[in-house]
C-alpha cells in the first residue's frame, strides 16, 4: 500500500495502480484521451502528463506504476503534482501537437458538445495556430452501416482499435501506416460484424466515429436524457434514452458494474428508429376481414363481448418477451378474476418451471460472478448472440487466463475458445453418465459455471435437460454453498419477472405449447396476445384474437381487436434481468397516438368485463405487486435463491431425444418486434448475411 | 514518408511456392505453440521475394491464414514497414539513399539521373526494367552517395557512374557491385593510409600534391603585394577550403574568376569533392568580387 502526496494531500492506495487512477483517488481529474479504465493501457496521447518530483521530466500518468515511485531522499512519500506550470505547459504542448492536424470543424461535428478533444481544448488549448502548413487529410472509411468515420479527425488513440481486439474480441479494426500517416480502419474496409462495435462510438474521443444514423440529428444540449433499461435481452443492460420531443433519437450505456459495465450491444444501440416505424397508435377491430382503426370503447367493448361469452376454459393468455412486470401482474390478476387458467409467458414447449424453484430458471452465478469462475460449460446457448454483454464479460474472464469453456449445442465463434463437446442432449447424458473428459476440467474447477441456455429446455425433453444440467452442477460441485454455478441464460427481457410472478398455467390450464396447439384445433374461443408475436399461430376456427402490443408486427396480422400499446421507452415498467435483478425503465417519451402505457389498458378492459382491478395508479399497482412478488421492490438487488430447489431438480428423471439444440434465433439483429421495425437493423441483417462485405462494398 | 496503399491491380490469388511452403514450415518451428505470428516479418518477405519484389493484397491475406492472425493485424505490419512495397516495382528496383550524408554528397544529383533514366519515384519504367524509390538511410555513409539495387549496394556513384550503372543493367551487363571508384570497400581514396606494412610509415595527411602537368591552372607562389583576397566571401567557401586553395595557389578573387572548365575539373579533383563549384557558382561570385576589390584598390 503506497502513500503518495498528490498535489500536498497524502493519500494511501492499493499495489499496481497508475498514478492516473491515484489521482482519481485523490479526487484530482487528470485529462486524457487514449487511457480508458477498462482497456489497455497505451500510452500515445501524452495528454496526462504529471509532474513527479526528482523525474527531470513530466511522466505519463497512465502508464506510471505508484509502485515505481521512489521517495523523496528523506524518506517522504513520492510527490506527484498536477497543476503546476510545467504541467500545463507540457499539456499545451500535447495539445497543440494534437491540434495541428485536427480539423476545425466542430461546427459540423456530430461529436459536438460531448467531445473531449473540445473540452480539454478549452482547458489547454491555444487560441492560434502556428502551424503554417497544410493539415493532414484522411479519406473516410466505409465500416458498415452504424458507424460514420471522419477519419481527418482521428488523433490515433486507438480505443477503438483497443476495444475491438479485447473486449469485442473481433479483430476487425487496425491501424495501417505509420506516424503522421497512420490510419484506423478495417481490412479493405468491410463492414464491422461484431455486435458490440456501437461501443466505439462511445470510446472515440473525437468526431472520428459517430453514429452513422444519429448523423445530424440533434446537438447533445437538445436533448432530453432519461435513464432507463434495456428490454432488447435478458441482460438489463443500463441505458440512456435520448429524446427530444416525441422521437427517441439515440440509446447510450449507462454504467453498472454489475450488469453491462458501460458496453452494449448494437441491438440496444441502434433499435431507436423501430421505435417510430410499424406503430399501432389507434385501437384497431376487425371487420368483415379488414383491420379498421376504432375508438378505444369500442375496440375494449368488442373485446370484453367475446371474452364474456367465451368459456373461462377456452381463453387463452400469452405474452412476449419484452412485456414489463406490471403488466403481467395486471393481466395475471385479470384471468384469475375470470378463471382464465391457461396463461403463459415462456416459450412453447420451454422446460423452465417456477415450481421448480427459482433457482432452476435464474442465472445465479450473477453476471459479476462470471469474474470469478474458473470452468464454464455452456448447454445450447450462444451467449455472443443472446447476450452479447455477458459474452464480452466471460471473455474478459477468458483473457485473464485459467478459463476452460466447453459448448455442448451449435458451433459457432464466440470469440474465445472452447471444446466442442457434441450437438444434442446425448453429450450431456453421456458426459454425467461417463464422467470424463469436460466433466473432469468442471469436476476440478473451484468455481465451474453451467450455463443452459433457452434453446436447451425449449423443446419437448427441455425439462429432462434442465433437470440433467441441475445433476451435473450438483455432481461438479457447482452448487455449493457459497457458490451457485447453475445458470438459465434467457433471451426475453420479460421472462424472468414472468416466471417470479407465476405467469404460468395453473393446475387444469393449457402451457404456451399446449395453447398452440389448442388452437389449431380450434378448441380455444379467445385468445389474449400481450406483446406475444414470436408464437407460432394462425387465424382459424372462429378463434377470436386479442393483441396488446406496440408494434403492428406478426401478432397484430393475427388480431380481431388490438389495444396500441406502449414500447419500453414510454412506460415506466419493471424489468428483471436473467439474474432476477429488478430494475426499472424510466418514460422517456410518451406513447404515439392513441397507444396507452399497457397495466392502464389491461385496467380499462377489466372495467368492461365488470371485473374491475382494484389499483387506479401505478403505484397502487406496484404496491399491490409487491405484497405478491416482495424482491421485485428491492430494485438493482438480487434476491438469491435456495439452491435447495436444484438438489430436487436434479433428482428427476426422464429421457431425452437425440436431436441437436437449435438456435435461440436465427437473426440477431431481428429478434422482436421493434427490431424487425428497423431499417437499421434490417440493414445490419444484410450486412451479415452477405458475410460482412456485400452491403458495403470497398469503394468507400 | 507518405501514404502508402494497396495497389489498386491486384492478383487473383497467390500461395507459396513448394519450395516456400516447405521452409515456411521449418520457420513455424522456431517458435513456441500458439507464438506462430511471431513468423509474420521473414514469411512476408519471403512472399514479396516471391512475388517478384512486391507485396500483393492476396499475399497478406495468406500469410494471415496460414498464421491464424487476423488479416487486419498482417495488413497493418506490411503497410507499417516501408521495406514492404505494395505496388509492383521494375526488374531493377533501385533505392535512392537521400539521407545527409549522401545528400551532401550529390544524392539529388543521382536523383535527377533517376527522374531521367527511369521516371517519377514509385512508378515503373514502361519496359519494365526499372522503379526507384528515396529511402532513409542504408548505413552507407561512408560511402555516400549510394543507392541499393535489388540486394546489392552501388556505392561511391556519380551521376555519371549512376547512369552508366542503369544501362549495363538494362542491357544485362555484367556489374560490379560495391564502390563504383578506385576504392576497395570503405578504404580511404587512393589506398589505405593506417595499418600499412608493419605500420611502420605512419602517412600523415599531407598537403595536397601539386598540380599534374596537363592541368594549365594558374597559380602563385605566393600571394600579391596586398596579401591574399578572403577567398571566404564567396559563399561556399569555408575557411578549411580557404586555406586548401591557398596551399594550391590560388590566393585571389581573379584566379578563381578566370577558371576554365577544365581548371574546375582539377580544383574539383584536389579538393575531392563534385560539383560544388557549379553549384555554389563560385566562379560567378569570384567576378563580382574581384570587380569590387579592383575599384576600391
Amino acid at each position: 500500500m503506497p502513500k503518495l502526496v498528490i498535489d500536498g494531500q497524502e493519500i494511501e492506495v492499493e499495489d499496481g495502480l497508475t498514478l492516473i487512477q491515484a489521482c482519481e483517488l485523490a479526487g484530482v481529474e487528470i485529462p486524457r484521451f487514449c487511457y480508458h479504465e477498462r482497456l489497455s493501457i497505451a500510452g500515445n496521447c501524452r495528454m496526462c502528463l504529471v509532474e513527479v518530483a526528482g523525474m527531470p521530466k513530466p511522466v505519463a500518468s497512465c502508464h506510471m506504476s505508484v509502485n515505481d515511485l521512489r521517495p523523496g531522499q528523506d524518506g517522504s512519500p513520492p510527490q506527484i503534482m498536477t497543476s503546476t506550470a510545467t504541467v500545463k505547459k507540457a499539456r499545451e504542448g500535447v495539445m497543440e501537437f494534437l491540434l495541428i492536424n485536427h480539423p476545425l470543424d466542430c461546427p459540423i461535428c456530430d461529436q459536438g458538445g460531448e467531445c473531449d478533444l473540445q473540452d480539454q481544448a478549452m482547458a489547454y488549448g491555444v487560441d492560434a495556430s502556428r502551424f503554417a502548413l497544410n493539415k493532414r487529410a484522411v479519406e473516410d472509411k466505409n465500416i458498415g452501416p452504424l458507424i460514420k468515420t471522419i477519419m481527418t479527425r482521428c488523433i490515433h488513440c486507438t480505443r477503438c482499435v483497443r476495444f475491438m481486439t479485447e473486449v469485442a474480441g473481433v479483430e476487425e479494426l487496425g491501424a495501417i501506416g505509420r506516424g503522421e500517416d497512420m490510419e484506423i480502419t478495417t481490412y479493405l474496409e468491410r463492414g464491422m460484424t461484431s455486435e458490440l462495435s456501437g461501443n466505439v462510438i462511445d470510446l472515440c474521443p473525437v468526431g472520428a466515429l459517430t453514429s452513422k444514423p444519429y448523423a445530424f440529428t440533434a446537438r447533445p444540449w437538445e436533448l432530453r436524457k432519461t435513464e432507463s433499461i434495456d428490454a432488447m435481452d435478458a441482460v438489463g443492460s443500463n441505458i440512456r434514452i435520448d429524446s427530444r420531443g416525441r422521437e427517441v433519437l439515440r440509446v447510450l450505456p449507462r454504467n453498472h458494474d454489475d450488469v453491462n459495465e458501460e458496453w452494449i450491444s448494437d441491438k440496444t444501440r441502434f433499435i431507436w428508429d423501430g421505435l417510430r416505424t410499424q406503430r399501432l397508435d389507434k385501437p384497431f377491430v376487425r371487420r368483415r376481414g379488414r383491420l379498421e382503426p376504432t375508438s378505444w370503447d369500442e375496440a375494449l367493448s368488442a373485446a370484453a363481448k367475446r371474452i364474456k361469452a367465451a368459456k373461462p376454459s377456452r381463453v387463452a393468455v400469452l405474452a412476449g418477451d419484452l412485456t414489463g412486470a406490471e403488466e403481467l401482474f395486471a393481466l395475471k390478476d385479470l384471468s384469475k378474476r375470470l378463471g382464465v387458467k391457461s396463461i403463459d409467458c415462456r416459450p412453447a414447449g420451454s422446460g423452465l418451471d417456477p415450481k421448480l424453484g427459482r433457482a432452476s430458471y435464474l442465472f445465479n452465478t450473477t453476471i459479476a460472478g462470471i469474474d470469478q469462475c474458473d470452468a464454464i460449460l455452456f448447454i445450447g446457448s450462444n451467449p455472443r448472440l443472446e447476450a452479447s454483454v455477458i459474452n464480452a464479460r466471460i471473455r474478459q474472464r477468458w483473457r485473464d487466463g485459467g478459463l476452460k469453456v466447453g459448448l455442448i449445442g451449435e458451433r459457432s465463434d464466440l470469440t474465445y475458445e472452447y471444446e466442442f463437446l457434441g450437438a444434442g442432449p446425448q453429450t450431456l447424458a453421456d458426459l454425467v453418465k461417463n464422467k470424463s473428459g469436460f466433466y473432469r476440467a468442471l469436476k476440478s474447477a473451484k468455481r465451474p459455471m453451467i450455463i443452459v441456455g433457452e434453446t436447451a429446455v425449449t423443446r419437448p425433453d427441455g425439462k429432462a435437460v434442465l433437470a440433467l444440467a441441475a445433476k451435473l452442477a450438483g455432481e461438479v460441485g457447482a452448487v455449493t454453498k457459497n457458490w451457485s454455478g447453475f445458470n438459465v441464460l434467457h433471451t426475453g427481457a420479460g421472462r424472468v419477472a414472468g416466471l417470479d410472478l407465476g405467469f404460468v398455467p395453473s393446475a387444469e390450464g393449457k402451457d404456451a405449447a399446449a395453447i398452440l396447439d389448442g388452437v389449431k384445433k380450434g378448441r380455444f374461443d379467445v385468445v389474449y396476445l400481450l406483446g406475444a408475436d414470436e408464437f407460432d399461430l394462425k387465424r382459424g376456427h372462429d378463434t377470436f384474437f386479442i393483441y396488446q402490443g406496440s408494434h403492428g408486427d406478426r401478432g397484430a396480422h393475427l388480431a380481431d381487436v388490438i389495444f396500441p400499446g406502449a414500447a419500453y421507452t414510454e412506460k415506466s415498467a419493471t424489468y428483471l434481468n436473467t439474474e432476477g435483478r429488478p430494475q426499472m425503465t424510466a418514460r422517456a417519451v410518451f406513447p404515439p397516438g392513441e397507444a396507452r402505457e399497457d397495466w392502464t389498458i389491461i385496467r380499462a378492459l377489466s372495467d368492461v368485463l365488470d371485473q374491475t382491478l382494484p389499483y387506479d395508479t401505478r403505484a397502487q399497482l406496484r404496491a399491490a405487486m409487491y405484497r405478491a412478488v416482495p424482491h421485485f421492490a428491492a430494485l438493482d438487488e438480487i434476491e438469491p435463491a435456495s439452491s435447495t430447489a436444484l438438489t430436487a431438480l436434479a433428482k428427476k428423471r426422464a429421457t431425452m431425444a437425440k436431436e441437436p439444440f437449435g438456435s435461440a434465433f436465427g437473426d440477431f439483429y431481428l429478434t422482436n418486434p421493434i427490431a424487425r421495425a428497423s431499417a437499421i437493423m434490417g440493414e445490419m441483417s444484410a450486412l451479415i448475411a452477405a458475410g460482412g462485405e456485400g452491403a458495403t462494398g470497398t469503394d468507400g | 514518408m507518405s501514404v502508402r496503399r494497396l495497389d489498386i491491380n491486384q492478383p487473383d490469388e497467390f500461395s507459396f511456392s513448394k519450395e516456400n511452403e516447405r521452409w515456411a514450415a521449418d520457420q513455424l518451428k522456431k517458435y513456441p505453440k500458439d507464438k506462430q505470428a511471431s513468423a509474420v516479418i521473414p514469411l512476408l518477405w519471403r512472399a514479396q521475394e516471391q512475388a517478384d519484389g512486391w507485396l500483393p493484397e492476396p499475399a497478406i491475406r495468406y500469410v494471415a491464414d496460414l498464421l491464424a492472425m487476423p488479416q487486419i493485424r498482417v495488413l497493418e505490419i506490411a503497410t507499417f514497414y516501408t521495406m514492404f512495397n505494395l505496388s509492383p516495382v521494375g526488374r531493377h528496383f533501385v533505392q535512392l539513399c537521400g539521407t545527409t550524408p549522401c545528400w551532401l554528397r550529390g544524392a539529388e544529383d543521382l536523383k535527377e539521373v533517376c527522374r531521367r533514366v527511369i521516371g517519377e519515384p514509385g512508378q515503373v519504367r514502361e519496359d519494365g526494367q526499372f522503379s526507384w524509390i528515396e529511402v532513409e538511410c542504408l548505413g552507407a555513409c561512408v560511402n555516400a552517395p549510394m543507392v541499393q539495387i535489388n540486394a546489392d549496394y552501388y556505392e561511391d556513384l556519380t551521376p555519371e557512374s549512376l547512369e552508366a550503372l542503369l544501362e549495363d543493367l538494362a542491357e544485362g551487363r555484367e556489374v560490379a557491385t560495391g564502390p563504383q571508384v578506385e576504392r576497395t570497400n570503405a578504404c580511404p581514396m587512393g589506398g589505405p593510409t593506417t595499418l600499412l606494412n608493419g605500420g611502420a610509415q605512419r602517412q600523415t595527411r599531407s598537403t595536397p600534391t601539386r598540380a599534374p602537368a596537363k592541368a594549365k591552372i594558374k597559380t602563385l607562389r605566393k600571394a600579391r603585394k596586398g596579401g591574399p583576397d578572403r577567398l571566404i566571401e564567396i559563399s561556399g567557401i569555408g575557411p578549411k577550403i580557404e586555406n586548401q586553395l591557398y596551399e594550391l595557389g590560388i590566393f585571389h578573387f581573379d584566379q578563381v574568376a578566370a577558371w576554365t572548365k577544365a581548371d574546375v575539373a582539377w580544383i574539383n579533383e584536389q579538393l575531392r569533392f563534385k560539383g560544388r563549384i557549379e553549384r555554389e557558382g563560385w566562379i560567378a561570385q569570384a567576378k563580382v568580387l574581384a570587380k569590387n576589390a579592383g575599384g576600391a584598390s
